[in-house]
């Protein structure tokens, strides 16, 4: 019987080692898929977006480590605010100053954010160092549920997926029930005529790739909660991340859910049973099949054009 | 005609000015090609010494990895971000070859099974795998080299294009599937040798290729390889496939509309880029003499594009100056400034994708002055009379090669400032004079 059980907590805790990796991955996701689905732009720099995240994070630990003790309880809810707001001005800058002039070309925009990623990259090398960093985490984020007596549940990785949930939910009911949600949702259907429409799609484009990079900056703070920060940690994710993103169907949150689900899921349970490379090629390979089954990807959106 | 090409084209000035556009324009090809040759066959082997010259080789091994880009993105427009595949595909046919006949029974007698690869033997692995067997024969990794690189390259495309997956989509699979390669390759450390690749790489049939002698051998003929495929691609990009290349690029739906498969010539372009990516992974080896995942991942991958883009996206002969330039750059920086070389990298890609989108072939050096003036417009400096208000996006890339398709398109130019010229090797005469009209 030992052994049922054993192998049945083995499964929960590998369960919820999936669902921490899937949050970190649809809050990435998210953003990008706002960003790609609203304007066909790659932005290869998005996980530097999260980077700037999870630097901020650190950097505001720090500051209450040494200077403001008390703040070290609550510096993680400020920090998450000041996360978004660089995150989402930073992405505001470069929206300005170089994705809008290469709207019409995609490839030369993931060309140019490319070359922006090395850019962030090695700046952050610069500033912070090539070791990793870590965030000092409060006591209430530290510790574990333990529902049975084998089973054990980070509080951590419960917090992350709170805040994905919400984030989540936020991003819905801004695009579902927002005049803003109307004007996105218009542009990324028909942008001809949604500008005929009288909706400015220039403003439109601007907010949403900011928005994007916004919640990539918030992943970044909650990447700290679970992993180390390193000059590369958000780069690691960005193919993943486009997969997750093409994998659910450029046009739909709801595929991006499901696929990041999907793939953060296989992953873990796959990790399980094979060794971490092994699982990765197979959980890659897999998705690369069925896209090329079904190129639009799970979920799309019906629109005549 | 007016401004700078008129004074340039006066009889007699024969400045550094009037030979650039003389080797530019489309009768002078040729000239250009010669002066490639002659600087690769005979200029850089008398003046470098062996050490340079192997790293020179080293350099043009990535050439053919940019010359295939040249065909696949700058002429059909397919952006593949996982060239790295073929490269290290064809490098590591052409390692599996090596490692094993370095790996004879005498000289790994000391291995607890002798005559497999010494990295084969650390991971406790008895038997030579199957996949290794059929690379004790040269003549099965020749026809290997090109072959297994194409061939998966055909099964990628076929499936991508007759789905009409292409563009942003295109270039995100295959750099997934340039991740999955390196992944696999660290990871099955057994049978590929894991991060550090087959190393220790001696005699190719029984002749050594370490020696000063024959880096020079090997050297030549990569040369020879490589002028060879710019001739035969410059040969097939002018004759009707390359029209049809270039015009699925700018108008996709047209050429289908026209009764052509265009999934089969989007596989072909893609298939032809990855067999001289694959030949050019093979002559990597055999001029190195190691191969090792680190040439197959994402980053070299991404970096062979950027080679491409700064010679010029459209331009064989630009392909080649892109590579060396960008790799001496890069040795040159990453020895005396490591810092500094990934912010530069970085801020050559977005440079030549938004100023310089035709690269080093497209650079005039009459308007230097007006790259200047453009760009001070765009940033808003101030004092730009001449930079159109409202800033409009630059020229269409290389939409004057495509005037050499049909008359009409090159209008594609209006959208652009008129002070950035687009101008690529094979701009002919007469778009060069109407956009001195804007």
């Amino acid at each position: 019987m030992t052994s049922v059980s054993d192998l049945f907590s083995v499964l929960v805790m590998q369960g919820f080692n999936g669902l921490s990796s899937f949050s970190v991955l649809l809050l990435m996701a998210l953003g990008l898929a706002i960003i790609f689905g609203q304007m066909g732009v790659i932005n290869m720099a998005h996980g530097e977006f999260l980077t700037i995240g999870a630097y901020t994070t650190y950097l505001l630990s720090e500051v209450s480590q040494r200077w403001a003790p008390w703040l070290q309880k609550s510096y993680f809810v400020f920090a998450v605010l000041v996360s978004f707001g660089l995150a989402a001005g930073i992405g505001l800058l470069v929206e300005h100053v170089m994705v809008r002039h290469l709207y019409r070309r995609p490839l030369d925009t993931l060309l140019a954010t490319w070359g922006l990623s090395l850019i962030m990259q090695q700046g952050f090398r610069s500033i912070f160092g090539a070791k990793e960093v870590s965030a000092v985490l409060p006591d209430w984020l530290m510790g574990s549920f333990k529902p049975t007596q084998s089973i054990d549940i980070p509080i951590n990785g419960v917090f992350v997926m709170g805040l994905t949930l919400l984030l989540t939910s936020a991003v819905f009911f801004m695009l579902l029930r927002t005049r803003w949600g109307v004007w996105v949702r218009a542009t990324t259907q028909n942008r001809v005529m949604a500008g005929a429409a009288g909706i400015n799609t220039r403003k439109v484009d601007r907010s949403a790739f900011a928005l994007g990079c916004g919640l990539a900056g918030i992943a970044g703070a909650a990447f700290t909660t679970i992993g180390s920060t390193g000059p590369t940690s958000g780069s690691l994710y960005i193919v993943d991340t486009f997969l997750v993103v093409v994998f659910g169907g450029a046009e739909s949150l709801l595929g991006t859910i499901a696929s990041a689900f999907g793939i953060a899921q296989t992953q873990a349970t796959s990790e399980f049973f094979l060794t971490g490379s092994t699982a990765k090629v197979l959980t890659l390979t897999s998705v690369i099949l069925i896209l090329m089954l079904r190129p639009q990807g799970l979920f799309t959106i019906r629109v005549r054009r | 005609m007016a401004g700078g090409a008129n004074q340039a084209d006066a009889p007699g000035a024969w400045g550094p000015r009037r030979i650039w556009q003389r080797l530019s324009s489309k009768d002078h090809q040729t000239t250009g090609f010669l002066i490639l040759a002659t600087l690769l066959l005979v200029i850089f082997p008398l003046s470098m010494g062996a050490f340079r010259l192997n790293l020179l080789g080293k350099y043009l091994t990535y050439a053919f990895v940019a010359l295939g880009l040249v065909v696949c993105w700058g002429h059909a427009g397919i952006l593949s971000l996982g060239q790295g595949v073929f490269f290290g595909l064809g490098g590591y046919c052409m390692a599996m070859f090596l490692k094993l006949e370095a790996s004879d029974p005498i000289s790994t007698k000391i291995q607890s099974t002798p005559g497999i690869p010494d990295f084969m033997d650390w991971n406790q692995i008895t038997q030579l795998p199957h996949v290794w067997v059929p690379f004790k024969s040269l003549l099965f990794t020749l026809v290997a080299v090109p072959l297994l690189p194409g061939l998966l390259a055909l099964i990628i495309g076929t499936a991508m294009f007759k789905r009409r997956v292409g563009g942003v989509y295109f270039a995100i699979i295959t750099q997934a599937i340039a991740a999955i390669l390196s992944i696999l390759i660290i990871g099955q450390q057994g049978y590929t040798g894991g991060v550090n690749g087959i190393t220790d790489l001696k005699t190719l049939h029984g002749w050594d290729i370490r020696t000063d002698r024959a880096h020079m051998i090997l050297y030549m003929v990569n040369v020879c390889l490589l002028l060879g495929t710019i001739v035969v691609s410059r040969r097939m990009l002018a004759s009707k496939l390359g029209r049809l290349l270039l015009a699925l690029r700018d108008k996709e739906e047209r050429v289908r509309f026209s009764g052509y498969d265009v999934a089969n010539l989007k596989t072909f372009a893609f298939v032809y880029a990855a067999v001289l990516s694959a030949i050019g992974g093979a002559m990597f080896t055999l001029q190195v003499g190691f191969m090792s995942p680190s040439f197959v991942g994402i980053v070299p991958s991404i970096e062979m594009v950027i080679c491409a883009a700064v010679g010029g996206r459209s331009s064989l002969m630009g392909a080649v100056y892109g590579t060396l330039l960008v790799n001496f750059g890069k040795t040159f920086f990453s020895e005396r400034f490591p810092e500094l070389w990934l912010f530069l990298i970085g801020a050559l890609f977005i440079l030549v994708v938004m100023v310089f989108p035709d690269g080093v072939a497209g650079i005039r050096l009459d308007k230097i002055g007006g790259y200047w003036t453009w760009l001070r417009g765009r940033l808003g400096l101030g004092g730009a009379k001449d930079a159109p208000p409202g800033s409009s996006p630059p020229p269409v890339i290389g939409a004057v090669d495509s005037s050499a398709l049909s008359a009409g398109s090159g209008g594609g130019v209006v959208g652009g400032p008129s002070t950035i010229l687009p101008s690529v090797s094979v701009a002919s005469e007469r778009s060069a004079a109407s956009r001195m009209k804007l």
